[in-house]
């Protein structure tokens, strides 16, 4: 029996460091790059009136809204531009592939200026939404529109094409084995993706706030809020209503954690 | 077949709007008056320290943030330790923070009478990295993450039975199979933190010719009505990116041709 | 015997080097961010005089209140010129800059300017006094006084304007609502509302002299009107406690009230504090001017009307909008 055990090294006892080892460092990383910061803001808050005037609630309700909205336009359209990209053969596609990740590379304060530019009043398409909700539902479709498009790729990349032939030859129709076959392949990362397009969405001021007008109960995003709060000297107020939104934002990336985990059950 | 087209139309036209136009409107403001003014602006001696100061930002946060998020991910998917619902949950609330609330917790955190304060941290550049790192943190981990579970952990028990240490597993069965997910995390966190303004506005304290990063450059052009100055830099910083972004992806094994 | 000689010329050395090192002095100006290209001007200026001869300058520009912040957070400054009095109040309660930091014959100002209503080419809606943003119709944009601070010149100036036409102050506080139903847009900061009234929003543009002024000189279509009474903006300047360089920075401060210096103010668009150098400039007088002491003094008016909870543009603000 010794003997035996000796002749192969069992895979755990090999592995056990690292496991460990990674844990420990990204945790500790995390730990003092995110925790340590939030935990002083918390610790500072306080005047917790602040996010329940119906100033703040208005605004809160408006941008949750808006980045729910935004997440799942960007988990449509971003699957589909992900698919083109690299499903898809087409002049100039490496040259739009580079093009995705550039929303993102600029200042909020020239993404703003552009958009205001053309699709506010003087836009030469005819196009103007400035200063209404639409336009900052159009600002941040703007700078999260990268986050599905490259949550999905490599997972479309990596990709296995066997099932899908599989499945063609079997006699599905090309809808039937996007929803059978290739969905549920992707779903965990379009969920990936969506996350922090809520995120971004909920935590976005820059780029709305030129073309939103900012007026309270219509226009007004919680991060301008919060914004006022700091520049009217409530920085206490500030913290306390960043740490409710926090905890919100927290409590629905949860949720989508929970959506992915149940999406991939069988696959445990 | 049409569903091909249909697909291809869909994605090109949401493309057009809101990609296409914006980009194609700063790079119009940028060289409407010539190539000349647009490469004078960038190339004054604040403008070309400001992209100095960017570029050793980026240098720093980028490589931190990708061996974090190989990491992170690693833990996540295939050490399952508790706490890692939260943990995965925990990684994505830094882009919830807006900007000035990123910075305000910055400044409370290591700014005068703060628990780490008086360290030289704040109002220099260990400040703006570490605002730089906090809202690029996500993109790796988020972008490896679903590639690990696609995988599978087959491949890799496979290779362990067969004797191969932590080390060559991860290098010869788990990287190429995240390596394409590694290099948009990369490419999405460059990007990040290139257009990073309002964390790093709180951080920096703004000193012309010091702390100032190339999107406060911008913002500084802006103020002085030098149309010119702040759409050429924010040019200067998309053109960082989609060099990034060709760098990490033309970086593929000869198999991989598709 | 050559380390003896060694150390022989590095102290015989040591004492020029320090003598050179001490004229070298390096001073830290936080300002906001308008003046930006005066302070350059300026600053080149002063190096010129005996007592600027060998200072060089550390600069850092952003907005009033945010700058403000900063130096409280530990941002280490030598002067600093904010945009209104209780940026620098705010650290003067923070120990940071002495109490009597005001107490001289300028009251710590050193530019001033009025309100004014940025209006379309040949103000079509004959926008000329308070009243007449109350016409049906008429778009104002303002920036958010919670948001910005120098946005409470405005409304400042629109109540001391109702003041001024006769109104009791209940009266006048009842304009300020009414007129709030016109604003169309609250933009974060005064730059943003140009650049929204120029791409097409709104009938007009409450802003500050100085900045039309500028956006002019820099080649940008804004025309603009004094209403009969608008509101002296003072902008402050001081000499930090914790600067290193106390009599250097004082000799700028006291550079900048000269008559010179305050020419350069002039030249990019701010009034001078001292008359003479006003001299050729079209600074036109208003005959209803006041300043922020006719309603109230800054300590007062931040309670009674900018008060987070209870102040008057609190409620304004908070009645489910206009």
């Amino acid at each position: 029996m010794a003997a035996r055990a000796a002749a192969l090294p069992s895979p755990r006892a090999r592995r056990s460091p690292a496991p460990g080892l990674a844990v420990g460092l990204s945790t500790l990383y995390l730990s003092v790059i995110v925790l340590l910061p939030l935990a002083a803001l918390s610790w500072h808050a306080h005047g917790w009136e602040a996010i329940a005037s119906a100033q703040a609630v208005s605004s809160l309700k408006l941008t949750l809204g808006v980045s729910m909205v935004v997440a799942l336009v960007n988990a449509v359209a971003g699957t589909v531009i992900a698919w083109t990209l690299v499903r898809d053969r087409f002049v100039g596609q490496g040259f739009v592939n580079a093009l995705v990740d550039l929303p993102f590379a600029l200042p909020t304060i020239v993404a703003g200026l552009t958009l205001l530019a053309l699709y506010g009043p003087k836009s030469p398409t005819g196009v103007n939404i400035a200063f209404t909700r639409w336009a900052i539902l159009v600002a941040l479709l703007f700078v999260t529109l990268p986050f599905v498009v490259r949550t999905v790729q490599p997972v479309l990349l990596e990709l296995d094409t066997e099932m899908e032939d599989a499945a063609a030859s079997l006699g599905a129709g090309r809808l039937a084995t996007f929803r059978r076959v290739i969905l549920p392949n992707i779903l965990p990362a379009i969920l990936s993706g969506v996350a922090l397009a809520f995120a971004r969405a909920v935590g976005e001021f820059g780029s709305v706030v030129l073309i939103s007008g900012n007026l309270p109960f219509k226009t007004e995003v919680v991060s301008v809020y919060v914004f006022g709060r700091i520049e009217s000297g409530d920085a206490g107020g500030a913290a306390a209503a960043s740490v409710v939104i926090l905890a919100i934002s927290f409590a629905v990336l949860l949720a989508i954690g929970g959506c992915r985990r149940w999406v991939t059950r069988h696959d445990r | 077949m049409i569903g091909k087209y249909v697909v291809r139309f869909a994605a090109l036209g949401y493309l057009a709007a809101l990609l296409a136009a914006p980009l194609g409107y700063v790079f119009w403001r940028t060289f409407r008056h010539g190539l000349g003014p647009a490469w004078a602006a960038v190339t004054t001696p604040d403008a070309v320290h400001a992209l100095k100061v960017t570029l050793i930002l980026t240098a720093i946060a980028v490589p931190a943030n990708t061996i974090f998020g190989i990491l992170a991910a690693l833990s996540i998917v295939r050490y399952r330790f508790p706490g890692a619902g939260l943990f995965n949950a925990v990684v994505d609330l830094p882009l919830a923070l807006s900007p000035v609330v990123v910075g305000l917790a910055l400044l409370i955190l290591y700014g005068r009478g703060g628990w780490l304060g008086g360290h030289g941290v704040v109002f220099a550049l260990p400040g703006m990295v570490l605002a730089t790192i906090f809202v690029s943190l996500p993109f790796v981990v988020r972008e490896v993450v679903p590639v690990l579970r696609e995988i599978g952990t087959e491949q890799e028990q496979a290779a362990a039975t067969l004797g191969a240490s932590t080390i060559q597993t991860f290098t010869r069965v788990t990287w190429p199979a995240i390596r394409w997910a590694t290099a948009y995390g990369v490419v999405l966190t460059t990007a990040r933190a290139l257009g990073e303004f309002g964390a790093v506005s709180v951080v920096s304290g703004r000193l012309a010719g010091k702390t100032e990063s190339l999107t406060l450059y911008v913002q500084d052009r802006y103020q002085s009505f030098d149309e010119v100055g702040a759409y050429a830099s924010a040019v200067v910083l998309a053109l960082i990116a989609v060099t990034t972004l060709i760098l990490m992806t033309t970086l593929k094994p000869k198999e991989e041709t598709r | 015997m050559r380390r003896i000689s060694l150390a022989l010329l590095v102290a015989l050395l040591l004492p020029a080097l320090a003598a050179g090192a001490s004229k070298d002095t390096k001073l830290t100006l936080v300002a906001y961010s308008t003046p930006k290209d005066a302070y350059g001007q300026l600053i080149s200026s002063f190096q010129k005089t005996g007592a600027g001869n060998g200072v060089s300058f550390s600069q850092s520009y952003g907005a009033s209140g945010e700058q403000s912040r900063a130096v409280a957070a530990g941002l280490d400054a030598d002067i600093v010129a904010f945009s209104l009095e209780p940026d620098i109040t705010s650290l003067v309660q923070k120990k940071l800059v002495a109490k009597n930091w005001n107490k001289d014959k300028f009251h710590g100002m050193v530019t001033r300017s009025v309100v004014v209503f940025i209006v379309r080419d040949g103000n079509p809606k004959k926008l000329k006094t308070w009243n007449d943003l109350l016409k049906p119709g008429v778009q104002v944009i303002t920036p958010n006084p919670f948001t910005s601070g120098g946005a409470r010149w405005n409304v400042m100036a629109a109540y001391g304007g109702a003041l001024r036409s006769g109104k009791t102050p209940k009266q006048a506080v009842d304009y300020l609502g009414k007129m709030w139903k016109h604003v169309v847009s609250q933009p974060t900061s005064a730059r943003e509302g140009l650049v929204q009234f120029l791409a097409g929003r709104g009938d007009v543009f409450l802003a500050y002299e100085n900045e039309a002024i500028f956006a002019q000189k820099k080649g940008q279509p804004v025309q603009f009107v004094i209403p009969k009474a608008t509101i002296l903006i003072e902008n402050p300047v001081a000499v930090t406690s914790t600067s290193k360089h106390k009599t250097e920075a004082n000799a700028f401060v006291k550079f900048l009230r000269t008559a010179p210096a305050q020419r350069i103010f002039a030249e990019n668009g701010y009034r001078p504090v001292v008359a003479s150098a006003a001299k050729g400039f079209n600074f036109p007088t208003r005959p209803q001017l006041f300043t922020i002491k006719y309603v109230g003094g800054w300590a007062k008016v931040e309670k009674r009307f900018f008060d987070p909870h209870t102040g008057v543009m609190a409620k304004i603000q908070g009645s489910g909008g206009g």
